[in-house]
């Protein structure tokens, strides 16, 4: 069992701060951290190549520094770790963002399995995982909460609005999986020193490590949508603390809400 | 794609001679390519005397033309046969988008047995309605719908194409826009269209909701955009309002013997079994689904500030008496404290009650995210320093296991 996992590397948005005068975002000192729930693809494929043998190769596009997510993969028990970072990636949307991706997976010798996480905590858009699967031409189930693996098809539970569904798919497959598919595991203290002592490289790969495919859908000329604009959304709320005992402070907020008729009790 | 018309060609070889990499032979008295060899350099176009030969551009980069482009779509979604409201509150913006632009929405139906739901569809602001129906179509499947649908997209050549950022939105809309090599906009909160260049400007929180950006796809189609549900107004349905109904014959592999009514547009769908990776084996809907924060008046929330999975119980009765929902911030929908469903904020659900009580939440980013744009907020902390306060209409500093039972009680007097 051949499996890729993709990964992001993500500022740890539960740790970001707004600064109440600006109203912006304090990015400084905000830890960057493998997207939660890409880290639970890791784990998913480690749990498969313990059962089935094989290796797990873990790839991620990023800038340099995103090495050290990779790194972390590789404590984990990744086998090998590959980061796509070149000039000519920047400014990809993910549109160009899954291509180069796909392009570096055909690269790879024959997987059966990709693992994406859902979404990124940064992004949110879920769309790298499908993209790859249809440059891939292979099938795909977002939303994954349970997977298992017999001969040459695996069963998934996906999740749906209201229930859930159960499919069933051949190989090659990717998957995205959600944090419920399990409990990702610590690097081992052995892990942590192979990646750091160099007895693990992550290794670096640029556009032209790609072989011969079309660098004009890298990056900017590579992304159909464009950001064209920014802004701080405003808020006219009035913020308005009651005070008093517990019991004069629930009384008024009820007072308040019936003589502005949210409630009509 | 070097594109050789047959029906031009008159097979007189001037192009098999000049081209440089001999990857053009006749057959059957006509040039035909052998695209491994080729290199697109052009020799071939230049040379053939009637005009037979063209390249045609690799639609991934390659300027589309963009004039041919026309209409506002809405990849309508059914479960069992009924339409989502998510489906309604799309059509009701394409209307104000397709107004603008002064072109027509479409909506696209895709099931078994949904043709009755065309009606709906109209009455909300379509003026054309594209069914296709088939039994291997009665389920979402990524593969199937994915093909029937890119099908029509490549023949109508809409302008804008909707989807709703449900699971199976989420799911075709990339399927989509990658095999159509154009830009596909996440979880929407807002669509207009810009006046001058006639452009979708799609916005979208980014950063958990504390920047908003809008987002714009200039030279590629269709443009196309997820919505969250609930984020979009339901237009009052109009049901004397006139549309039609065009059924589209999916061949998907199988003869497949549809009523038709009015007009079929045959598209080239051919599916094969072979073409079809995944099979369902089960749907199963689960009993706690009930919570329906998108489209509930009232929700009472709570965070970490509740203390327990027990601690709940305070915020359930708070909620039962003012007939509302129950939502969750993500810390402690991690925790396990209360089901993923619950969950309000930019990984979770994205609501728009007309009052939200969020108790013992600190008011992150994310879980603003998704609350932020309710009527009225009440914020309840023991942190005087809570975000939360900076966005409530009242805010109460205290415990909320003193006060939310105090509500509940005051409420229930009355």
């Amino acid at each position: 069992m051949d499996i890729v996992v993709c990964v992001k590397q993500v500022p740890d948005t539960n740790e970001v701060k707004i600064d109440p005068e600006e109203g912006t975002l304090i990015r400084e000192g905000v830890p960057s951290i493998i997207n939660p729930e890409d880290k639970n693809g890791i784990e998913e494929a480690l749990k498969l190549k313990e059962e089935f043998g094989g290796t797990v190769t873990v790839l991620s596009m990023g800038p340099p520094q995103a090495e050290k997510a990779l790194k972390e993969a590789l404590a984990m028990g990744a086998d090998e770790a590959i980061l796509l970072s070149d000039k000519a990636f920047a400014g990809s949307d993910t549109l160009a963002t899954s291509y180069i991706l796909s392009c570096a997976i055909e690269q790879l010798d024959d997987f059966d399995m990709i693992f994406c996480g859902r979404q990124a905590i940064d992004g949110d858009t879920a769309q790298v995982g499908s993209q790859i699967a249809e440059n891939l031409g292979i099938p795909q189930v977002t939303y994954v909460e349970d997977v298992k693996v017999e001969d040459n098809t695996v069963e998934v539970k996906r999740r749906l609005e209201d229930g859930y569904s159960v499919l069933e798919t051949s190989l090659p497959v990717l998957l995205t999986v959600l944090g419920e598919v399990n409990e990702p595991r610590y690097p081992s203290i052995k892990g942590i020193v192979d990646a750091h002592s160099g007895e693990t490289e992550v290794k670096k790969w640029g556009a032209n490590k790609l072989g011969d495919v079309d660098q004009s859908k890298f990056g900017l000329s590579g992304s159909p949508t464009q950001v064209h604009d920014t802004f701080v959304p405003t808020h006219e709320k009035k913020a308005e603390i009651l005070s008093g005992t517990p019991e004069e402070k629930a009384h008024k907020l009820i007072d308040k809400l019936k003589e502005e008729k949210v409630v009509s009790k | 794609m070097l594109k050789i018309d047959k029906e031009t060609c008159t097979g007189c070889g001037i192009c098999v001679d000049e081209c440089p990499y001999d990857a053009l032979r006749l057959k059957d008295n006509v040039a035909v390519v052998d695209m491994d060899k080729c290199t697109l350099c052009g020799v071939c176009v230049d040379v053939c005397p009637v005009d037979a030969i063209e390249i045609e551009a690799a639609s991934s980069h390659g300027k589309m033309n963009l004039d041919e482009y026309e209409g506002v779509w809405v990849l309508a979604e059914q479960r069992e046969n009924k339409l989502l409201d998510v489906s309604a509150e799309l059509v009701s913006e394409a209307r104000k988008l397709a107004d603008k632009l002064d072109e027509d929405v479409s909506a696209v139906l895709v099931g078994e047995d949904v043709k009755d739901e065309a009606e709906e569809l109209i009455a909300y602001g379509a003026d054309h309605v594209y069914v296709i129906e088939d039994e291997e179509l009665k389920d979402y499947r990524t593969e199937s719908y994915a093909h029937v649908i890119s099908e029509l997209i490549e023949h109508y050549k809409p302008e804008i194409v909707l989807l709703g950022a449900t699971h199976n939105g989420r799911d075709l809309g990339p399927r989509l826009s990658t095999r159509l090599q154009t830009g596909l906009t996440a979880d929407c909160t807002q669509l207009d269209i810009d006046d001058e260049e006639g452009i979708l400007l799609q916005t979208r929180p980014a950063f958990g909701g504390n920047l908003m950006a809008t987002i714009i796809c200039s030279n590629h189609r269709p443009q196309m955009s997820t919505v969250r549900p609930g984020v979009m107004e339901k237009a009052e349905p109009d049901y004397d309002r006139v549309g039609d109904v065009t059924e589209v014959q999916a061949d998907l592999g199988e003869e497949t013997e549809s009523e038709v009514k009015r007009k079929i547009v045959e598209i080239s769908s051919h599916l094969h079994d072979a073409d079809i990776f995944t099979k369902i084996k089960d749907i199963v809907k689960e009993a706690s689904a009930s919570v329906n924060l998108e489209d509930a008046d009232i929700i009472v929330s709570g965070g970490r500030g509740v203390g327990s999975p027990e601690g709940f119980a305070v915020i359930e009765e708070l909620a039962e008496v003012l007939g509302g929902e129950v939502g969750a911030s993500r810390a402690v929908v991690d925790e396990g404290w209360i089901d993923q469903e619950h969950q309000v904020g930019q990984t979770g659900k994205n609501v728009q009650p007309r009052l939200y009580i969020a108790c013992g939440i600190s008011g992150a980013i994310q879980h603003r995210a998704g609350m932020e744009t309710s009527d009225y907020i009440i914020a309840i902390n023991t942190d005087e320093e809570a975000d939360i306060f900076n966005i409530c209409d009242y805010g109460i500093v205290g415990d909320l296991h003193e006060i939310v039972p105090l509500l509940t009680e005051g409420f229930s007097q009355e």
